[in-house]
């Protein structure tokens, strides 16, 4: 019998299996920050251990980190705190830092592979759940635990039992408006929000493998939305296009070697899945959420459900707890729903295709009066891209604020927040209460979807502002 | 880490369906470099009003569940970011024990290191357990992790799933980290083996 993309990622890494117990799987690439790391140390030093592979090791600064001023000193002391922490856990255990201060910065899932540390057929962990964006590349990567990121450090290795293997075939092209967002908004809809739990996805069919290196990213980002620690896409041409030449891709005869192991890096034929399911691209529409958890979600197009509607109690629960702190109503449309805020970034659409995509809806437009919209690029690469494509003009012109690169507003952790009861219209990843700032009511869409809400200063369908012709 | 043998505690309702891990400590409380100090962060968003006095309203502040050590959720409890946070504020707010029919992987795995007992029942059975200790909140529970058993006051027993490997971690206090560098010449053997 043939392996999925998964087995043969997994069986690589495993370095030691005891009977009973769970595998030690070796880990190539271990991404951390300043907000899951410190504890980490921390117990390194109190037992006294070494990081085993600080040439493999890498850090960067984002959660924390206020994105309207990079000048240290103007910090609200707590994250000023982090960032020190984390450039004196670097210093003493040789391990390389992409500060804010240098050229390279940004949120982690967006600066791995700009520089070309996530490859296929890696296994990547980092201190955040996010770290499934990395599976786009065809690399088994997966969020950790505080203790987890110790174990790494010390060991290179997680003690994991194998997951099971879910297949998502998304087949057929999808419709003008209709972004690789809208996919996995449908896929977690769809599911629920623990739909994925145990498994790990793999997307497959027609429409992943048209879609950009971006939106694939975009896609295995929300593979924790639906439950799956991870979700991979097997490499491709474009894989291969994307990372040749980035700082840390193998160069010259080692980049030979690498591609062609990478082109066995997919499901066999006769690979069996644990679970399967198929989605008809052409049938999707671009989605918005209306509750709390990333599973409520409705194509623009649709209705809230009625609670009488869900069989089981514990969704009509949710459901209803969901809409009293959203203040939204069952069998209301989504359209035409105020937005007080706009939210361009995070590492799910904070990409220079994101911008380009969300500017062309802006472009020659303004932001509705009542709104406050910020783009706030996913690194400094992009956010440098974007200026020479001249895209942070049409955003500021059209009344964005430009921000530094970071996780801002995704997490709140700092002053990007979103005030209590405000409408947030985000291109992040989670719409849970309290996510961009306490009281703040998320509502998840693409980034185009986002730029309309922008404009428009309410939830529309972002097709019928591409069909207007452009007022420039 | 704390050995978990047998617990004999009272118990709170968290009547919610995917409490994620933003709700078990809110970002704010992210920005320590230790682990202290969590606990008073425990959802604090529904805890606490938002001038900072306490909700009467939410479960954990009701008089008759102070002490309590178990907390009895719904299903998918945990899901969201990876936080550790999250087990190290329930465990400093003094639970010893969640119950619930399902937990997110991240959250269930960080539980497990900590010594926090992720207790998987069926939806009827933690139905059954919120009705009776919302009817009578002084109710003991007692979890036997050796046996695997959730007993209640009348005598019935309720069985969970536990993975061998980590209910033997949980019974001994013993933490990966040692079992992992223990495996040394292993690892370096994979390393001279790997093409990386
Ligand atoms: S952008 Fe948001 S989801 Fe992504 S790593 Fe940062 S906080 Fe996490």
């Amino acid at each position: 019998m043939g392996k999925t993309l998964f087995e043969k990622v997994w069986d690589a890494h495993v370095v030691a299996q005891d009977p009973g117990a769970p595998a030690v799987l070796y880990i190539d690439a271990h991404l951390i920050h300043e907000v899951t790391s410190p504890q980490a140390f921390a117990l390194l030093r109190e037992r006294g251990l070494k990081v085993r592979r600080p040439d493999r090791t890498f850090a960067t600064m984002d959660h924390a980190i206020p994105t309207r001023d990079l000048d240290i000193a103007l910090w609200p002391q707590d994250a000023a705190r982090q960032v020190e922490t984390l450039r004196r856990n670097c210093r003493d255990f040789g391990i390389t830092l992409f500060d804010i201060q240098g050229d390279v910065q940004g949120i982690v899932h967006v600066v791995g592979p700009e520089m070309g540390i996530t490859q296929p057929g890696m296994t990547i962990v980092c201190g955040d759940s996010h770290t499934s964006t990395h599976g786009a590349f065809g690399a088994l990567a997966f969020g950790i635990g505080t203790s987890e990121v110790a174990h790494v450090l010390a060991t290179q290795c997680l003690l994991q039992r194998k997951p099971k293997t879910f297949a998502i075939n998304v087949e057929g092209e999808l419709g003008f408006g209709v972004t690789a967002k809208d996919i996995i908004l449908a896929i977690i809809a769809r599911n629920g929000a623990a739909g994925g739990v145990g498994y790990v996805f793999e997307y497959r069919g027609s429409a992943i493998r048209s879609l950009s290196m971006a939106n694939r990213m975009t896609i295995c980002n929300m593979s924790i939305e639906g439950g799956a620690r991870a979700g991979l896409i097997a490499p491709d041409e474009k894989t291969f296009q994307w990372l040749q030449g980035r700082p840390y891709a193998p160069q010259g005869p080692d980049w030979e070697r690498a591609v062609a192991y990478w082109r066995t890096l997919h499901s066999d034929p006769d690979a069996v899945f644990d679970r399967e399911m198929t989605l008809d691209a052409g049938e999707l529409e671009p989605m918005v959420t209306y509750g709390t958890n990333p599973g409520q979600g409705i194509p623009i197009s649709g209705r809230i459900p009625y609670p009488e509607e869900l069989e089981d109690p514990g969704e009509r629960r949710s459901l209803l707890a969901a809409l009293e702190y959203m203040g939204l109503k069952p069998g209301q449309k989504m359209e035409g729903q105020r937005v007080d805020i706009v939210f361009l970034g995070s590492c799910t659409n904070s990409r220079i295709e994101d911008l380009r995509e969300a500017a062309k809806i802006v472009r020659g437009r303004k932001v509705a009066d009542h709104v406050q919209a910020l783009v706030v690029p996913g690194s400094k690469a992009v956010k440098r891209q974007a200026e020479e494509e001249g895209l942070d003009r049409i955003f500021v012109e059209a009344g964005f604020e430009w921000r530094g690169a970071g996780c801002s507003m995704c997490l709140a952790m700092n002053e990007d927040k979103a005030p209590a009861g405000k409408y947030v219209a985000s291109t992040s990843n989670r719409n849970f209460r309290g996510r961009q700032g306490p009281g703040a009511r998320s509502l998840l869409m693409s980034p185009i979807m986002a730029a309309a809400a922008a404009v428009e200063g309410r939830v529309v369908d972002v097709r019928e502002l591409m069909r207007e012709p452009l007022a420039v | 880490m704390e050995p978990f043998r047998t617990l004999r505690a009272r118990a709170v309702p968290l009547r919610a369906e995917n409490v994620d891990t933003d709700q078990i400590i809110p970002a704010q409380y992210l920005t320590a470099v230790t682990r202290e100090g969590m606990g008073q962060g425990l959802f604090s968003g529904w805890r606490y009003h938002p001038d900072g006095t306490p909700n009467p309203d939410f479960v954990l502040n009701q008089p008759q569940y102070a002490g309590a050590e178990i907390l009895i959720a719904g299903r998918n409890f945990g899901t969201g970011s990876s936080r550790e946070h999250a087990v190290w504020a329930l465990l400093q707010y003094g639970f010893r024990a969640v119950i619930a029919p399902s937990f997110a992987d991240i959250f269930f795995n960080n539980a497990l290191k900590n010594g926090l007992l992720p207790v998987r029942l069926p939806e009827e059975a933690v139905q059954m357990l919120w009705d009776l200790v919302e009817e009578e909140p002084d109710t003991p529970i007692r979890i036997d992790l050796e046996r695997q058993i959730v007993t209640l006051p009348d005598g019935q027993e309720l069985g969970f799933p536990i993975d061998p490997f980590r209910k033997m971690c949980l019974l001994q206090g013993m933490d990966d980290l040692g079992y992992l560098l223990s495996k040394e010449p292993e690892i370096a053997a994979y390393e001279a083996r790997s093409p990386w």
